[in-house]
């Protein structure tokens, strides 16, 4: 590898990895205090992407302002916590909280078969491509390597901004401080008088919220096609049980970590490109099962 | 002086600043049945747990017949000889209370064969016999979800007889059964355990019980054995009664 | 007889007059009864308390299998199947290895993971595998005999039937068996199974094992109904679509998980074409109307309708007596 090719692969994989850190941490978040993995995250990630770049493509077709594309990433990720998330908590999770974990486990994957057909049925087969916001931002110049700013720059911003806002916003704020409460002991929080439904629906609508702001940001960067959720759903998993589950920061090293080895392994090795964040995923486990970041749980005899 | 069946050697453990374990030494002999009192948090269930293996001491040993087992898992100590019934029962809750027994039953027997329907093993008789002796038989096909606490506990401690170890630790065997049947349970008890070579230890709030029914008496506070001896010189014993029984009567 | 077994005596009767009698079903059944003794994989697991949501790993690893073995000399069906069971069952025990050591959330997507890094294998890896487009698996001999299409597909039907009755058998009597019953007891309490010398892990591993040759033997089957073998095989859809029969047919029953197939297989074909866009989505719904609503699946449904009708026959036979 030359120079370059090293800081390609660089910038490949911190831009990769801002994105998957972004569905990521809503992921480990919502699974932190409901206790779910939902595994219908990958699809609210597809849908929000679907939405920026479809109705973007429709408004600048218009002859709207492409500046607009920043906001409706934010309007796209809102439509999807309130649209999709509110209901799927209210309706849906609601009812199996207190069940065994597996049937939760295929209430949310029914979910997932459902998003992933509707997707098909709104946006077709045909892939969606729009990219004024990275078109806008134009390309900088490092060490002789030409980058886009929205990549390079604008994605790492915001996925470090989520982190930091996330965390003043878990330590700081009152709501913040109610969902930590009952992350850490749901019984003891309730028995304190905290509403722990509020705390849940605020927590599911945050987290799809930040899965389809994540495709949002990713429209620009690639094609949005049938089958995105599913690829994001298994990877988004990857990163979160690599880091450990419920681990926030340690998810954004994790995505770090994975979105790096995948972009070297397109240079280096293209064939495993797909498997690489699998193969990071497996080998820590192997060692520590509980994930990185994530410490044992004992149970009580 | 007899052998010992299970010697703890300077066990050493804490669980963030509190001292569950504070060098405990003690010499489980056998045939002589133990019983272990103290306040609530002296550590008495921290150290049937580390016993089988179930949590790691920090510091100290475990041996089970003269050798260390103090690194093994609990399914190779229970394979050793050394059984438990729990506090609360530990049950397999989609079985009945026959299931249960001839579940540990085929646990201890290791039957592979796939064709083989369980309740036609041969160690049915036996796990009937269990079940009388504990006073379940009546209950026997009906799921365990459906008994009372009571009888739970003394399923529990079948399951663990089923698996005919030499050392049984049984932590509060009494506690969720009605007062007036506890010597009851005690007396048949302590028959089939003698009747079947185990050695028994058990934590015990209840002094009538552990007076009439223990042979040796070790006395837990703050993470240590404070005292030991029989019953008559224990529970006679002024730090005794101000400590521990003191305690139980509030 | 109990009332309970006499619907699925009747449907083996049934199963095996359709050749002569509807031949028009005899490939959607063929593939139904695959499709069945694989999703039995997926129940077992259930029994367990454990969900899989990866298992088409293993229906595409043996049907791919039987592809390259069916492209050298020794093309003959037998020799598939046992070649798809064994390459399936050492995947099993090295996936198993892996994942034994988790439960729930995590034992559930590490399937999924390990599914997906296969599927990719086989889209990525085309010089070998073909690709998207798969890999022909010509018609085999059967015991060394040449074989035109029409009396193939009619062995190839009583095959499978006689495959999923004797599979299923097996499966039944296993989960009645000491080990079986171990296995089971992963799902209510590991603490009581380490305090009785078992490891969790190890019981686990038996029975994951043997869902993987199920879902094995599944796959060579429905290869060499198709003829053709594709990534989709493996693909996470089929895995969704196995845990979906498998609840369909009434969670953790090894009679629902084919009755689960028969009826899907049934409505798939008469009904998809109606909703060819929307099908997993009203695969999904069905899923979560069943798990909120109807958790004991078919078998479920009509054993609480059998029961009703013993019942009901039990109070009239009382009456009569009463009455004399």
């Amino acid at each position: 590898m030359t120079g370059a090719t090293i800081l390609l692969a660089i910038f490949d994989g911190v831009a990769y990895a801002a994105l998957v850190f972004m569905v990521a941490v809503g992921l480990t978040l919502i699974f932190g205090v409901l206790r779910i993995l939902n595994v219908a995250h990958g699809s609210l990630y597809a849908i929000g992407a679907y939405l920026t770049a479809s109705i973007g493509g429709a408004i600048f077709a218009m002859g709207w302002s492409p500046v607009l594309a920043f906001p409706l990433m934010l309007v796209s990720a809102a439509l999807v916590g309130v649209l999709l998330g509110a209901p799927m908590e209210r309706l849906l999770l609601r009812r199996i909280y207190h069940r065994p974990e597996v049937l939760q486990l295929l209430v949310t994957f029914a979910v997932f078969m459902i998003l992933e057909d509707v997707q098909r049925l709104v946006w077709g087969n045909q892939p969606y491509f729009e990219s004024s916001a990275l078109a806008l931002l134009g390309n900088v110049q490092v060490f002789g390597v030409y980058y886009t700013v929205y990549q390079l720059i604008l994605l790492p911003l915001v996925a470090i901004a989520t982190l930091i806002g996330l965390r003043l916003f878990l330590r700081r704020t009152l709501t913040g401080k109610l969902i930590t409460a009952v992350t850490e002991d749901r019984e003891a929080a309730q028995s304190i008088g905290i509403d722990a439904d509020r705390v849940y629906l605020l927590t599911f609508v945050l987290g799809a919220a930040l899965a389809g702001l994540g495709g949002a940001l990713a429209s620009p960067t690639t094609s949005v096609l049938p089958g995105i959720g599913a690829e994001m759903i298994v990877l988004s998993f990857a990163v979160v049980a690599t880091a450990g589950l419920g681990q926030i920061e340690g998810a954004a090293l994790t995505a770090l970590m994975i979105g790096l080895g995948r972009s070297f392994a397109v240079y280096l090795f293209p064939e495993l490109q797909v498997l690489v964040p699998y193969l990071i995923m497996l080998a820590v486990l192997l060692i520590r099962p509980e994930g990185l970041f994530g410490s044992p749980a004992a149970r009580k005899i | 002086m007899s052998d010992a069946l299970l010697e703890a050697r300077g066990l050493e453990i804490r669980f963030g600043g509190v001292v569950a374990a504070d060098d405990v030494n003690l010499r489980i002999e056998e045939g002589r049945n133990l019983a272990i009192i103290g306040p609530n948090g002296a550590g008495k269930t921290t150290f049937l747990n580390i016993c089988t293996g179930w949590i790691k001491p920090t510091r100290g040993t475990v041996l089970f017949r003269g050798k260390d087992v103090t690194r093994l898992a609990p399914r190779d100590i229970v394979r050793r000889g050394v059984a438990r019934a729990f506090q609360i029962p530990q049950l397999f809750t989609e079985h009945t209370a026959m299931e249960n027994m001839l579940i540990a039953a085929s646990a201890r027997t290791g039957r592979q064969s796939p064709l083989l329907d369980m309740h036609d093993m041969p160690e049915r008789e036996e796990m009937a016999r269990l079940l009388e002796m504990v006073g379940c038989d009546r209950v026997a096909d009906r799921p365990v979800v459906e008994l009372s606490e009571g009888q739970r506990k003394l399923i529990d401690i079948a399951v663990a007889l089923a698996l005919k170890p030499a050392l049984l630790l049984m932590d509060e065997p009494t506690s969720g059964v009605a007062s007036s049947e506890k010597f009851e349970i005690m007396e048949i008890l302590v028959k089939a355990l003698g009747r079947a070579d185990v050695t028994a230890v058990f934590v015990e709030h209840d002094m009538g019980i552990v007076e009439n029914y223990a042979d040796e008496v070790a006395v837990w506070n703050a993470g240590a054995v404070q005292m030991r001896g029989t019953p008559q010189e224990i529970l006679k014993h002024p730090d005794v009664i101000r400590d521990v029984i003191g305690e139980e009567i509030a | 007889m109990s009332v309970r077994l006499i619907l699925p005596a009747l449907a083996i009767v049934a199963l095996a007059l359709v050749p002569p009698l509807a031949p028009f079903l005899q490939v959607l059944l063929t593939l139904a009864m695959a499709k069945g003794i694989a999703v039995m994989g997926v129940t077992l697991l259930l029994r367990a308390g454990q969900v899989s949501f990866g298992h088409a790993l293993f229906f595409g690893i043996a049907a791919y299998g039987a592809a390259f073995l069916a492209a050298s000399p020794l093309d003959d069906l037998l020799l598939l199947l046992l070649a798809g069971a064994l390459g399936a069952g050492i995947a099993g025990v090295l996936v198993g290895l892996f994942v034994v050591r988790y439960r729930g959330i995590f034992f559930g997507m590490l399937n999924l993971a390990f599914s997906m890094i296969f599927w990719s294998i086989l889209e990525k890896f085309y010089y070998v595998t073909g690709g998207a487009d798969g890999l022909r698996l010509p018609r085999p001999s059967v015991a060394f005999i040449e074989m035109d299409r029409g009396p193939y597909e009619v062995l190839l039907y009583y095959a499978s039937l006689l495959l999923a009755i004797a599979l299923g058998w097996f499966v039944v009597r296993f989960l009645a068996s000491p080990v079986g019953q171990l296995f089971q007891t992963v799902k209510t309490n590991e603490t009581r199974l380490e305090y009785l010398g078992v490891s969790a892990r190890r019981t686990l591993l038996k029975g994951y094992v043997l869902s993987a040759v199920l879902c094995g033997v599944g796959g060579v089957l429905m290869a060499a109904a198709q003829g053709i073998v594709t990534p989709s095989y493996a693909y996470w859809i089929r895995s969704g679509e196995m845990v979906f029969i498998a609840v369909l047919g009434g969670a953790g029953s090894v009679v629902g998980a084919f009755a689960g197939s028969i009826a899907y297989e049934l409505v798939r074909s008469y009904a998809a074409a109606f909703a060819a866009d929307a099908w997993q989505m009203v695969l999904g719904g069905f899923l979560l109307a069943i798990i909120l609503f109807a958790p004991g699946g078919l078998v479920g449904i009509y054993a609480a309708f059998a029961d009703r009708i013993g019942a009901r026959r039990a109070k009239s036979a009382s009456k009569k007596e009463a009455g004399t």
